[in-house]
């Protein structure tokens, strides 16, 4: 029978077809957890002798990212927890700095086509850039997989993602993935995985998919999934399998995304699916620009803000924060002298953490202030203040409105 | 398996940032009780003091979108939260609330016609919401067999510290 991607990873899996809606029991071969989430799974585990084990330690990873340096000791302490127990049961532990845990994963080499991937953090669905099934799972269910190297699925229907055209020079993966959640809206792919074929996938570098996934999880999908085509084996570069869904796969429903006629979009606060055209919220004056997270901050992100901010200034009165989103992203950019143009540009260039997507530190805002931020959610209070206001975009129309002092449109830089 | 109590009516996308902010999630290290005056503090100010055991919160779509923090439906139970009813979840919260033994239950017609302090009951192994105060009864899609295991026993951990292992077959670790 024909079958989707997620229907052939998911039966690979469990060594049976699967069909959607079935309740599965799936073994993980990576499963991660980060500071906010590892310390209640560990607690979990600690609190029932019966499950303080691990698995399959070489599938186990625990990335410190969300506050990281601690900036508090109740963060030292999850820190000291999660060394502990990295140590205890022999797992790998991504220690401050290395990066935020999708992006360590990414570069790990763990993450291969085909795999199932369950991460404790919503945007674990990033990895399905890379042929993954991958998703997000609670501090529950992450204990499970370490323990006892599985947890139960419901097999999801899926929805075809057609991405045809070519995009213009100042539209990235973030435009892709904002058009989608206009397109469907904020619940408009729940349970649902989302699987991205079409010839405009030739135009999408794995960074850029993995701002497309990443985001899918703003729509309610459980994953989202692209293709092991040559764009991504060559990426990978060690003889990894293609992956396609069958010609005749079923899908539930499709949504077409046409990159020739798509133009730099804007999410207005406060939710994720109040996409606009840039052109129309321009003006706005702003005080925070951010640019980073594991959604924009990636080598390319940092590249074209760069683009945009060399021989330039950030506008006075504007705070710009760049944060890569793994040190490997960081020694790239400073080795390519990046990092020196962005801070001679005038920005604050961290390394990496979470910290100001999710209003953590390194730059929380106050209220009534507005930020431009290239992370994935624009909730009330999600960077601070409960009454400031988050504008998420592309790097390049966040290093537009740096330079502006107001929300910009980046075609105007880049041609 | 049965719950009964107040309903405390909410909208449309209620994110776990307004169940409970990430920025007291550390709190959860030294204990997750340090969080509970924070549960829903932006939306139902004074929550934590005001619910009872067994009250249910009854919403819109989409409950529980966005991060995928277990400390939301932890708190819920916490505080005394019976159920939760919602036209839809999103799925982390779904999950998590199943894995940690809070009924979450799709329904239809009950988030449209209940109002604040209005008395439900829900019985799972049945199907049935019910809103005793408007006379308005609604059956739901009822969870697979397994799941309602699961929910009996308290959670997923419960469940396998009693069975030794998932309701569902397969895999070894």
């Amino acid at each position: 029978m024909a079958q989707t991607m997620t229907e052939k990873i998911l039966s690979a899996k469990v060594g049976k077809p699967v069909t959607p809606g079935d309740f599965i029991l799936a073994e993980a071969d990576v499963a991660y957890a980060h500071d906010g989430t590892a310390p209640l799974a560990i607690k979990v585990m600690e609190e029932n002798p019966f499950m303080y084990r691990v698995a399959h330690p070489e599938r186990v990873a625990l990335v410190i990212d969300h506050a990281s340096p601690p900036p508090h000791l109740q963060a030292a302490r999850a820190h000291t927890l999660m060394r502990r127990f990295a140590r205890r049961f022999g797992v790998r532990l991504y220690d401050v700095g290395e990066g935020i845990c999708h992006q360590v994963m990414a570069e790990s080499g763990l993450v291969r086509p085909g795999s199932l991937v369950l991460g404790a953090d919503s945007h674990t669905v990033t990895l399905g850039a890379l042929a993954a099934f991958a998703t997000g799972v609670g501090s529950t269910d992450i204990a499970l997989v370490f323990a006892f190297g599985a947890t139960w699925l419901r097999v999801p229907e899926a929805v075809r993602g057609v991405i045809t055209g070519t995009p213009s020079p100042a539209v990235s993966g973030k435009d892709v993935v904002l058009d989608l959640l206009r397109q469907v809206g904020a619940d408009g792919l729940t349970y649902k995985a989302i699987e991205f074929v079409g010839d405009g996938l030739r135009h999408l570098s794995v960074e850029q998919r993995m701002t497309v996934s990443n985001m899918v999880v703003e729509a309610g999908a459980k994953a989202g999934i692209f293709p092991a085509d040559d764009v991504l084996l060559s990426w990978l570069g060690d003889g990894a399998r293609p992956l396609h869904p069958d010609p005749a796969a079923e899908y539930v429903d499709e949504v077409i995304i046409d990159l020739s006629s798509l133009e730099p979009l804007i999410a207005e606060p406060p939710n994720v699916d109040r996409v606009k055209s840039v052109t129309d919220v321009e003006g706005v004056e702003v005080d925070q620009v951010f640019i980073g997270s594991c959604t924009n901050g990636r080598y390319e992100d940092f590249a074209t803000a760069a683009r945009i901010l060399r021989g330039r200034r950030v506008r006075e009165g504007v705070r710009c924060i760049a944060v890569p989103a793994s040190r490997r992203v960081y020694v790239r950019l400073l080795r390519d002298g990046i990092v020196q143009e962005l801070a001679r540009a005038g920005c604050f260039v961290a390394h990496s953490t979470c910290g100001p997507c999710i209003g953590a530190h390194l730059g929380i805002l106050d209220a009534g202030e507005v930020a431009v931020s290239t992370s994935n959610r624009n909730f009330p209070g999600r960077m601070g203040h409960k009454d400031s206001r988050i504008y998420l975009a592309s790097p390049a129309t966040a290093a537009a409105s740096a330079v502006e002092g107001v929300i910009a449109d980046p075609r105007r830089y880049l041609s | 398996m049965r719950v009964k109590g107040r309903a405390w009516v909410l909208g449309d996308n209620v994110s776990t940032d307004h169940i409970i902010s990430g920025k007291y999630k550390f709190k959860a290290i030294s204990s997750l009780e340090a969080m509970l005056p924070h549960l829903l503090e932006e939306v139902i100010p004074g929550f934590s003091e005001k619910v009872r055991p067994g009250d249910v919160i009854v919403a819109g779509r989409n409950f529980g979108m966005g991060s995928s923090r277990e400390h939301a439906p932890r708190l819920l139970k916490m505080a005394g939260v019976g159920a939760v009813i919602a036209k839809s979840f999103a799925r982390i919260f779904y999950r998590n609330a199943i894995n940690i033994g809070l009924p979450v239950i799709e329904a239809r017609e009950i988030p449209n016609i209940t109002d604040d302090g209005d008395t439900i009951v829900v019985d799972l192994s049945e199907g049935v919401v019910a809103n005793l105060s408007k006379g308005v009864r609604e059956r739901f899609r009822p969870f697979p067999e397994e799941v309602v295991e699961i929910l009996r026993a308290g959670g997923i951990v419960e469940y396998i510290k009693e069975h030794g292992w998932f309701p569902w077959a397969g895999s070894t670790g």
